[in-house]
């Protein structure tokens, strides 16, 4: 008795598998992998936004200034000391340099997803809704509309509901000013 | 309500019918017969409205899909082929969309009718957590119906929504990507929010028949709070109850047939209007009115976790209200301070549901933590503790007793 | 009832005390339309007259993806005529194909056409405006001139008045914020997304010459146009209205009936 109930409920879990496992992403949506970007299109102090696996990618030429605002914020300040970037391994400090490719600080590659609900923050925010931040963080960065959070010029999460970074994919430099996404 | 029958087949194919499948007794034990207090106010008539507009829902949805196109190329277009080219097509579309509106309102009313009068006390428990299940499916289902004209609320709607479950410890990427069937809300995610939106109210009738079949063990509660005594404290359901639902339900359409015809968008959000763009979100995202009190219930714990939890948790906390209660008098009208802190307490409810509406900036932040913590000291609190401090006036000795001295001071 | 009463003023005070911290973007102007209220209709030589003004204007840049050019004959709508709606489908160029060559064609516009957009898609739209013009069918709908629940529910949400209102405000920059003026904007305190707006002043006096000779000031081709937008956007109004009229009449009857019909089988029963 025990034995055929064992059996056939062995049997029901692995009809009730394809079932769930068909929701999971299809082979056609797990092929749109890789991107290419030239960066030599983007003009300094402003981004552009790409569509990389149906996620906006944010790709933003630095100013000098966005650039020393995020060095200057000790990681004791940060909400979330990891660096989320898929390019080094996890629980590397989210120092400004690890979240972009070292001698490329000008370029900061990463996905416009809020990591609270996935809205999509916005860099040109009026600047009254930055003030409220102290210190570096007046000088640019990214706002979310929808539940507030707010990110430093390196995409680090500094207030509101957000608990990670702005995500880092996956890329590398083909040459001087383009790099492969994914 | 088993025990013996009134009805009793006549002719001989009647007879022989009965002996086979008894449904004609059932429906007219169920549905004619019934015996119900006599004393029920126009509150009570929420439910027969709520079935009509299920029907209603249903029958819109069904035409609806003959016409719709679950693809995001073609979504936002076929719905304003709907709205254009179809015969009647917009008056189908804005029954449909309002007719939602609609059965949240109606469901509302007919909750908060249950908490004044302490309609989920024993032994009607089962019947009220029913209740609270159905309410949860209705939530489900009209968020995946409203992600199907494909607006900009609508994907964003659903973007926000499904990232609730990334909260999860652990195991959250993987099953929103499941949610989703990618790595954002894209077609596979509106595919199967069309299947399961097509599904879920046929699930909702049937967890209606539960709803009924629990009502219809313990009979209906009554604005009295007290048991049915005997004969003299009812009267059968038919005519008396399907003339006074009836009645209600036609004043109902009336109200339901204004926003339709002249206000069909006023419960709705303009920016749905604009075709979904996975690029851009929309500067004030909110969901529809219905969903506003949890919306800010979410919003105002600064923890994306704690706040996933916090939603949830108010929902929940109905299932079990009636353990939270403990008061053993029913009716509000018999609890002097009860009815107090219940009415401030749909307040907080609307105030809760003003406060989603608003961008989380400034004062509303402040005030909607504050109503948030009421919303469950209400529960957790305020409900354990009135039972035992209240002192309820005194009960009539029943329904008849109670109708007839009302009857004296009129 | 009285309590109910208590508890509406309560909430309305409540509501009240927020509300009067709002604040957002400058409202539309609050002008009128032959459209609004439960019986309003559609002036016909106003509907043409907008056509005329989106043709020759706003079709240049924005698309009106929605609306074939048979919809102009439509009940309830600018009612032009048949044959006038041929020639006026007959002014536009048409890509169709392929032939039996396989080669794509192009031929005059037929009744049963969409309306052509002018550009082939939205990043060529973008590339050559700086910004996305966006398309007009739904924008009346898709636009709030002004907020407010209750207000919202009386006046509606405006989505004309929005049109009109940016089509006529542009204005010199007040000189505090004149040297934010980004690269090839132009101020407009009505346009929604902030103050800066990349969409030039579309109008100017006498731009369009009607047939019917009606005045031609920008006031009076934004307010033409902004009526057309709101056909576009609800070409049904006018049945809907109508037949709302109708559902409510016999709803009222019914409601009458059933009243007395309820009080009838409850007069023998105390309750």
């Amino acid at each position: 008795m025990v034995a055929t109930g064992a059996v056939a409920g062995v049997g029901a879990a692995l009809v009730a598998w394809p079932f769930i496992s068909q929701m999971n992403p299809d082979a056609a949506v797990l092929a749109l992998a890789t991107i290419e970007v030239d960066l030599a299109s983007v003009p300094e102090g402003q981004e552009i936004t790409l569509k990389w696996r149906g996620n906006p990618l944010f790709v933003r030429h630095r100013t000098k200034k966005e650039i020393e605002a995020a060095k200057s914020v000790p990681i004791a300040d940060l909400k979330d000391p990891d660096a989320r970037n898929a390019n080094l391994k996890s629980g590397d400090q989210a120092t400004d340099v690890n979240r972009v490719v070292g001698g490329k600080e000008q370029f900061l590659v990463m996905m416009g997803v809020c990591t609270h609900l996935g809205c999509v923050p916005d860099a040109n925010s009026s600047l009254k809704e930055f003030a409220v931040l102290e210190g570096s963080i007046k000088t640019g960065g990214w706002f979310c509309p929808c539940h507030g959070s707010q990110y430093d010029t390196a995409g680090r999460i500094r207030k509101g509901p957000a608990p990670e970074n702005l995500a880092v994919p996956p890329y590398k430099y083909l040459s001087d000013t383009k790099i492969v996404v994914g | 309500m088993s025990g013996s029958s009134k009805y009793q087949p006549t002719s001989p194919v009647g007879k022989w019918f009965h002996e086979r499948l008894p449904i004609v007794a059932f429906v007219k034990d169920h549905a004619m017969d019934f015996p119900t207090p006599k004393n029920l106010n126009y509150w009570w008539t929420f439910g027969g409205i709520l079935a009509v507009m299920l029907v209603v829902q249903i029958i819109t949805g069904i035409v609806l899909v003959m016409h719709y196109t679950p693809h995001v190329d073609f979504a936002f277009n076929s719905v304003e082929q709907i709205m254009r080219d179809v015969n009647y097509g917009w008056l189908i579309r804005y029954m449909h969309m309002n007719g939602a509106s609609m059965f949240f309102i109606a469901v509302y009313i007919h909750m908060f009718r249950g908490m004044y009068f302490g309609s989920y006390k024993a032994p009607r428990e089962v019947l009220w957590m029913i209740g609270v299940i159905i309410y949860l499916v209705m939530m489900a289902t009209a968020f995946m119906g409203y992600v199907l004209p494909w607006g900009q609320m609508s994907f964003w709607g659903a973007k926000v929504i499904t990232n609730l479950f990334s909260a999860i410890p652990f195991v959250g990427d993987f099953v929103t990507t499941w949610l989703w069937g990618g790595y954002s809300v894209d077609n596979p995610t509106l595919n199967r929010f069309f299947s399961l939106h097509y599904l879920l109210p046929f699930v909702l009738a049937g967890l209606v028949i539960l709803h009924i079949w629990a009502l219809h063990v313990p009979g209906n509660n009554n604005p009295t709070g007290i048991a049915v005594k005997g004969p003299q404290d009812t009267v059968p359901f038919h005519p008396y109850y399907t003339m006074k639902d009836g009645f209600a339900i036609v004043v109902f359409l009336i109200f339901y047939a204004l926003f339709v015809f002249y206000g069909p968008n006023y419960m709705g959000d303009a920016v749905n209007y604009v075709p979904a763009n996975p690029l851009s979100t929309p500067a004030h995202i909110k969901p529809e009115w219905y969903y506003l009190p949890f919306y800010a219930i979410l919003r105002s714990i600064p923890d994306k976790l704690f706040g996933v939890i916090a939603m949830f948790s108010s929902i929940l906390i109905l299932l079990a209200l009636p353990w939270l209660d403990t008061s053993r008098v029913r009716s509000g009208n018999y609890r002097p301070i009860f009815k107090g802190f219940f009415w401030v307490f749909v307040i907080v409810c609307i105030a809760l549901g003003f406060i989603g509406s608003k961008p989380p900036e400034g004062s509303y932040v402040l005030w909607g933590r504050i109503l948030t913590a009421y919303y469950f000291i209400h529960f957790i609190v305020i409900l354990p503790l009135l039972g035992l401090l209240e002192t309820p006036k005194p009960l009539p000795a029943s329904i008849s007793d109670d109708v007839l001295a009302k009857a004296k001071l009129a | 009832m009285k309590k109910f009463a208590t508890f509406l003023i309560a909430a309305t005070a409540l509501f009240g005390g927020v509300a009067m911290a709002e604040e957002g973007p400058t409202p539309a102007k609050g002008i009128s339309f032959s459209f609004e209220g439960p019986f309003g209709t559609f002036d016909r030589a106003q509907l043409q007259r907008g056509y005329k003004v989106y043709k020759e204007v706003c079709a240049n840049c924005h698309s009106m993806k929605l609306l074939s050019f048979r919809n102009l004959a439509d009940k309830g709508g600018p009612s032009f005529t048949e044959a006038q709606v041929k020639s006026l489908a007959a002014t536009f160029k048409v890509q169709d194909g392929p032939n039996t060559k396989g080669e794509m064609f192009e031929r005059a516009g037929l009744p049963s056409d969409r309306f052509p957009s002018p550009y082939p898609n939205a990043e060529a739209a973008t590339a050559a405006n700086g910004a996305m013009p966006p398309d007009l069918s739904l924008i009346t709908k898709a636009r709030e001139g002004w907020h407010g629940t209750f207000n919202q529910l009386w006046n509606g949400i405006g989505g004309p008045q929005y049109v009109y209102s940016v089509l006529t405000g542009y204005e010199t920059p007040p000189a505090d914020i004149a040297k934010e003026k980004p690269e090839g904007k132009y101020y407009n305190p009505y346009f929604q997304a902030g103050h800066w707006i990349s969409m030039p002043p579309p109008l100017s006096d006498g731009q369009v010459t009607f047939d019917d000779g009606a005045p031609n000031k920008v006031d009076d081709m934004a307010k033409d146009v902004a009526a057309f937008l709101a056909w576009t956007a609800e070409p049904k109004m006018e049945e809907r209205k109508q037949t709302g009229f109708e559902v409510l009449i016999y709803l009222a009857i019914l409601a009458g009936l059933m009243y007395f019909v309820k009080k009838k089988v409850w007069a023998g029963v105390a309750h």
